[in-house]
């Protein structure tokens, strides 16, 4: 029925995809094109209202700025601390990924390589996590914190190292299926050769399977950065001054009189653009670890 | 299969279940020396934010904190905490009991934390410390705590609403005095509402805006939104009516823009500084409006006028006793340190400088004479709170009530921004507020 | 999702077997260490788990059974047993706080339904019509994955400031520009907070469909392709009856973790509405937060979010059920 499509097939062989219709061209256009818009079009008015001057961006919208300045890329690091807040985050962020991808690699050795009992239920339990609402466990874990505070004199709240110790665990489920999923892909052959050449498991693990599973640990990494950098219930309850991160910090621009909305822009660029370059430049990392982790 | 690692487990889970069944001993953060004196401690401080950003906070705090150090000896260590997070930290630390040994509150909010008992109660004994309670003004002293409890906490600063209004605005449209009756509001609100600028700006979206609003219109039609036994009459026909009223200045008077409904980030504040609104009514909007570089001559001020009559008592507040206290947590370690650091800032010569930096008006009947206070803005602040302002109910489930109702008038403002706003809406969401307030 | 077991896997691998080709080396302590070490292995993962995830859940469910307001918060330990008496409060749909929580429920439940059907649509769309290269299509990948790489309250701030009534861009061009509307609307009060609220989540959510079913294309063997298209399968017909059920076993695993995504979200409808959000847009995870934080008690809180725990137990359980590829299949 669809000559053109069957005589390019008869044309190519399996060589090339056939040439799509004229239909598939045009639906890939138009919707690829308002994806596109969709997806830019915050990013836009991110970047144009970071240009302007505080009255025109509390004024009346309007595409293009009237007046571009930098100013609010200037005042923003003294109308809060957004230095320190800088720090913070990429303290509690980069500390939580590491261990989480540690921790996981860890399990999901275990989970991949060995047929212990309860292994089914472990990966279950795993997804239940993710149900977990954070609502139900925001007090007991502030509390939880408090007593270990109490009893063992290592302050949890407050600190730098409540939080991390709270982002590590939120991805370490999903850090671990992937991780798992994507060890799994690996042929025992491998490890198994490593062992014979003497090695014990947890050094065939270092020498064979990590090397092997980059993709998959630079996914989980980057997950794992990615989902501290933008929690906020947690954050907001578990920091104080000192130690508080970027996602409650950017409440501060909102103040008793103004809200600064030029210089907010200017700082969730800021803040973004480590995250977005670094996810950006690892996609590919992504795709592959999602392809052999998840989707197998 | 070996126990051992599933033991190691257990016994790992044991540990720290034993961990969080051990009673959270209060521990306070702070270093103790020097009993009797206090000198060479070091207390902890939340401050609220009352200027004009948390900056500007530091700016004034500083120079007192480091006055009263070099008087007494003992380091304050200052946090100034901003409004969105302060009630949370708050409730943070009496939960945790690891909190700032002093922290200014909301004077709304004391009944409702004297009723967790985390906090320092002002016997007889403890206000001698600080100078006696007959220091502080009656009004302020008023909404400290429930009645017939010792005060869990004492004023700090006292502000009060009152109605600003442009002058140049209501020259134009020929108003020669701000309105004296609420039917002359309305009445100029509608002369003043052409062309893009409104009579009124509202805050519709902030709940504590809408709380305190609903709190003065219902008590003008006779309703205080809680019985004298502290059961909650939210849907007591005065509160409908005073609720009404309110929401209707957008609705049904429209002399409010629609808008105005979204605001809860002080936008109205700016929407009178920039003149796109004539008047607005606000708790001492002078700092504020002075930073949007509106000067005190573009403006008068007057108080919010009530049904009928002049402002006074009983039917006649215009405006709820606002303000700001300062509590000491029951489970500091430095009493002495703290009560003196109390007594320095609640000092006539303290008082003073902070009010004028930040626009209030003392609660110390000593530092109220002061010139400084002889404002305009400052006068009328005055005379409202010792003539027509009622104190909030000071219930446990205070709170809980601000939360509840504040959100249901913003729900109504949503409505009212669609056009009049009938009682039986009203009754509804008020009714629906009253039946969520825990017994 | 890899539940299945690898039973297809070589018989070799079975069990890690110690290297029989070293005579002389003790085997017990080697035996002992090689059965403990997955426990091992897993123990770190699993304390962290239970501190954080597991035993807090605990608690919070205690605390459920307890009458936790702010008379007992200084000493919660000893705040009165309640009984069911908390979940008889929330469970009773005529009561307010009954009504409200089920209200909150249908909406989160449509506001899911649409968020994630339209999230995956759009994801697929754009995978699929992705998949052969054309140019420029990697610049494409990288703008599609931008929302979803973005912090997300640094975005939902920017949506906040877009759907302002007042001077906020959606207003701007749909009433100043284009005149659809005679009056600007209200986006984050009334109404359209719930198109607000699915917009801002679907542009969100949607870049990670795309990944997840582009990396899924991409094991799609192209033989299935070529053997349809030797049928004289069109493009529209090989999406169809190749691509799609290929997907399936992706789709599941994706359409399952967005649905929890979206329904556990706290911080879009928090950052976008603040601390109240309208009734239509009142969605359970900002509305526990007011019952429990906003509102100080926490005993009621609880029971509310249990009751989502348990829910979601049941959704997730019977979709697994019903998703599952069959054994035989």
């Amino acid at each position: 029925m669809d000559s053109p499509a069957g005589k390019a097939v008869k044309a190519t062989a399996s060589r090339a995809p056939m040439a799509p219709p004229r239909s598939f061209i045009w639906t890939r256009r138009i919707v690829l094109s308002a994806l596109t818009i969709f997806a830019l079009l915050p990013v836009y008015v991110m970047v144009s209202s970071s240009l302007k001057p505080l009255q025109d961006v509390t004024g009346t919208f309007r595409w293009i700025p009237a007046h571009i300045t930098v100013s609010p890329y200037l005042q923003m690091w003294q109308t809060v601390p957004l230095g320190r807040y800088f720090v913070n985050s990429l303290i509690v962020c980069t500390s939580a990924a590491a261990l989480s991808v540690a921790l996981a690699t860890f399990a999901a050795y275990a989970v991949s390589r060995y047929r212990f009992r309860g292994r089914r239920v472990f990966t279950l339990a795993v997804l239940s996590t993710q149900m977990f609402p954070g609502i139900l466990f925001l007090l007991p874990l502030f509390l939880i914190f408090v007593s270990i505070g109490n009893a063992t004199g290592i302050t949890l709240l407050g600190s730098r190292t409540g939080l991390v110790i709270t982002y590590l665990t939120f991805s370490l489920p999903f850090s671990i299926w992937l991780l798992a999923g994507y060890f799994d892909s690996i042929p025992r052959s491998l490890d198994e050769a490593a062992q014979v050449d003497g090695c014990g498991p947890l050094r065939a693990l270092l020498r064979v399977m990590i090397p092997a599973a980059i993709p998959g640990i630079v996914t989980v990494a980057i997950y794992a950065f990615m989902t501290a950098w933008s929690e906020v219930l947690f954050a907001s309850v578990m920091t104080d001054d000192a130690t508080r991160t970027l996602a409650v910090g950017l409440r501060d621009y909102s103040t008793q009189t103004d809200i600064y909305w030029n210089q907010i822009m200017a700082a969730s660029i800021v803040v973004s653009v480590p995250v977005v370059a670094g996810f950006l430049l690892m996609q590919r990392f992504l795709v592959t670890g999602l392809t052999a982790g998840a989707v197998k | 299969m070996s126990l051992r690692p599933a033991r190691m487990t257990i016994l790992a889970t044991a540990a720290i279940i034993a961990a969080t069944s051990v009673a959270a001993c209060s521990s306070g953060n702070s270093t103790s020396s020097g009993a009797g004196t206090g000198a060479g401690a070091t207390i902890t401080y939340w401050a609220s934010d009352q200027g004009s950003s948390i900056a500007d906070d530091y700016k004034v705090l500083n120079p007192e904190l480091a006055k009263f150090t070099k008087q007494t000896g003992i380091k304050v260590k200052l946090e100034v905490v901003g409004w969105a997070d302060l009630l949370n930290r708050v409730l943070a630390a009496t939960t945790s009991g690891q909190g700032p040994d002093v922290v200014n509150i909301g004077n709304t909010w004391s009944a409702s934390l004297q009723a967790t008992g985390a906090f320092l109660p002002w016997t007889s004994q403890n206000f001698t410390a600080i100078g006696g309670q007959s220091k502080f003004v009656s009004s302020a002293v008023g909404s400290t705590g429930a009645a017939g409890q010792p005060p869990a906490a004492v004023p700090l600063y006292s502000v009060a609403y009152a109605l600003y209004y442009n002058k140049a605005l209501f020259q134009q449209a020929g108003i020669t005095s701000p309105p004296a009756t609420w039917d002359e509001l309305i009445a100029d609100g509608k002369k003043l509402t052409t062309g893009g600028v409104s009579g009124l700006a509202i805050e519709g979206g902030s709940i504590p805006e809408n709380i305190h609003h609903s709190f003065i219109f219902a008590a003008q039609h006779g309703c205080s939104f809680f019985s004298p036994s502290g059961a909650p009459t939210f849907t007591g026909a005065g509160c409908v009516a005073g609720v009404q009223q309110f929401v209707n200045l957008m609705g049904a008077d429209k002399i409010a823009s629609p808008g105005d409904a979204e605001y809860d980030q002080n936008q109205s504040v700016s929407d009178f500084a920039s003149g796109k609104a004539a008047m607005l009514m606000w708790q001492a909007a002078g700092a504020n409006l002075k930073s949007h570089g509106m000067s005190p001559s573009q403006y008068g001020i007057a108080p919010i006028p009530v049904q009928s009559g002049t402002p006074g008592s009983g039917t006649n507040v215009d405006s709820m006793v606002a303000g700001i206290n300062i509590a000491i947590y029951k489970n500091t370690k430095n009493l002495t340190a703290a009560e003196k650091f109390v007594q320095f800032m609640t000092s006539p010569a303290e008082q003073t400088i902070l009010c004028k930096a930040y626009g209030c008006i003392p609660p110390v009947s000593a530092a109220q004479s002061s010139s400084a206070f002889g404002t305009p803005e400052l006068s009328v602040l005055k005379n409202v709170l010792a003539t027509s302002a009622l104190a909030m109910p000071q219930v446990s489930g205070e709170s809980q009530f601000e939360q509840l109702v504040g959100t249901a008038v913003k729900n109504l403002f949503a409505d009212a921004a669609a056009g009049p706003v009938a009682a039986q809406t009203v009754e509804q969401q008020l009714a629906s507020a009253q039946a969520q307030m825990t017994k | 999702m890899p539940v299945q077991d690898r039973a297809g896997e070589t018989a070799s691998a079975h069990q890690p077997t110690a290297p029989r080709r070293r005579p002389g080396r003790p085997r017990r302590p080697g035996r002992l260490r090689r059965i403990g070490l997955p426990y091992l292995l897993l123990l770190p993962a699993l304390l962290f788990e239970l501190l954080v995830h597991l035993i807090p859940m605990v608690v919070g469910a205690l605390i459920s059974f307890k009458s936790l307001t702010q008379l007992y918060l200084a000493q919660w330990q000893h705040a009165p047993w309640a009984g069911l008496g908390n979940y008889r409060i929330v469970a009773n749909f005529n009561g307010s706080i009954g009504q409200a929580l089920l209200h909150s429920f249908v909406v989160t439940c449509s506001f899911t339904a649409i968020a994630v059907g339209l999230s995956w649509l759009f994801g697929c769309a754009a995978a699929i019509l992705a998949q052969d290269p054309f140019r420029g299509r990697g610049v494409l990948r990288a703008i599609f994955l931008t929302p979803y790489a973005l912090p997300v309250y640094a975005s939902v701030i920017t949506w906040a400031f877009m759907f302002q009534y007042n001077n906020g861009l959606v207003n701007h061009v749909l009433h100043d520009e284009l005149g659809i509307t005679s009056r600007p609307t209200f986006w984050l009060l009334g109404d359209n907070s719930f198109i607000a609220l699915v917009t801002v989540s679907v542009w969100r959510n949607w870049p990670f469909a795309f990944l997840v079913i582009m990396a899924g294309l991409q094991s799609i063997p192209r033989e299935l392709y070529e053997a349809a298209a030797i049928d004289g399968a069109g493009i529209w017909q090989l999406i169809r009856y190749v691509t799609m059920p290929s997907l399936r076993s992706v789709n599941q695993v994706l359409v399952l973790v967005l649905f929890l995504w979206t329904f556990n979200d706290f911080t879009t409808p928090y950052v976008l509405f603040g601390n109240a959000a309208p009734q239509p847009a009142d969605v359970i995870s900002v509305h526990i937060y007011q019952a429990s934080f906003l509102t100080w008690n926490f005993g009621e809180g609880s029971a509310m979010s249990v009751l989502l725990l348990l829910f979601l137990l049941v959704v997730s359980g019977g979709y697994l059920l019903i998703t599952s590829p069959r054994r035989d299949g």
